[in-house]
């Protein structure tokens, strides 16, 4: 199973649910969410920007290196995009495999390869003014 | 030709706009020389630390010649995660 989701709605842990399958050993979960500061500045909250068809179709991408890459059965990934609060979930990625160390490897080339080539971008509101947000490696 | 052109993020900031027409001298283009153009146009884009084109929801390379019914769209470093 693979699924895929760009949603301005809250995310909430549940969907990872969607990956249990009795023949999934290991499932690894992987969420990304909002810090309520960035190098001692007060962060309010972020603002996310989509280019929404073409960012579907590069997590659909994602998606099937991994299914190709590793024995893994079960690919869910959600990004949130909008105004989204502190200490909200920005990203969900749920793998579910036989074992578990192929498990981690895809979840971690997920969310490393989402920060690279994605096409969503963000911007921290601070107390103090806002800026985009430059990639960190 | 005129190309319509999407822009995103900080891209959007630079160029005014997140749908942008650009008046582009002859009938066809390459994904390069519009990189070019837009340089020319809006020269705050190369202080990003990179910015790439997108040509029908695909990342393009600079050889790629575009077509006036193409949807083009800036994507500058993204940011997402």
């Amino acid at each position: 199973m693979i699924e895929i989701a760009v949603t301005n709605k809250v995310l909430s842990l549940a969907v990872s649910e969607k990956v249990a399958d009795p023949a999934n050993g290991a499932v690894d979960i992987f969420i990304g969410a909002v810090r309520n500061q960035t190098d001692g500045r007060k962060v309010l909250r972020l603002e996310f920007e989509v280019y929404q068809g073409m960012a579907e179709k590069e997590l659909r991408k994602i998606a099937d290196t991994m299914v190709s890459r590793w024995p893994i059965r079960d690919v869910l990934i959600y990004h949130r995009v909008g105004t989204v609060e502190v200490g909200e979930k920005v990203v969900i990625i749920a793998v579910g495999a036989e074992r578990r160390d192929a498990a981690f490897l895809a979840c971690r080339y997920a969310i490393d390869t989402l920060k690279q080539t994605v096409p969503i971008w963000k911007k921290e509101i601070f107390a103090d003014g806002e800026e985009w947000v430059q990639p960190h490696p | 030709m005129q190309l319509r052109v999407l822009a995103f993020g900080v891209a959007r900031d630079i160029m005014g706009g997140s749908n942008v027409l650009v008046p582009l001298p002859g009938a066809t283009i390459t994904v390069g020389q519009l990189k070019k153009r837009l340089l020319q146009k809006y020269p705050p884009l190369k202080d990003l630390a990179s910015f790439m084109v997108a040509v029908n929801d695909s990342y393009a390379d600079d050889a790629e010649s575009i077509k006036p019914t193409d949807e083009i769209a800036i994507i500058p470093p993204v940011s997402g995660g």
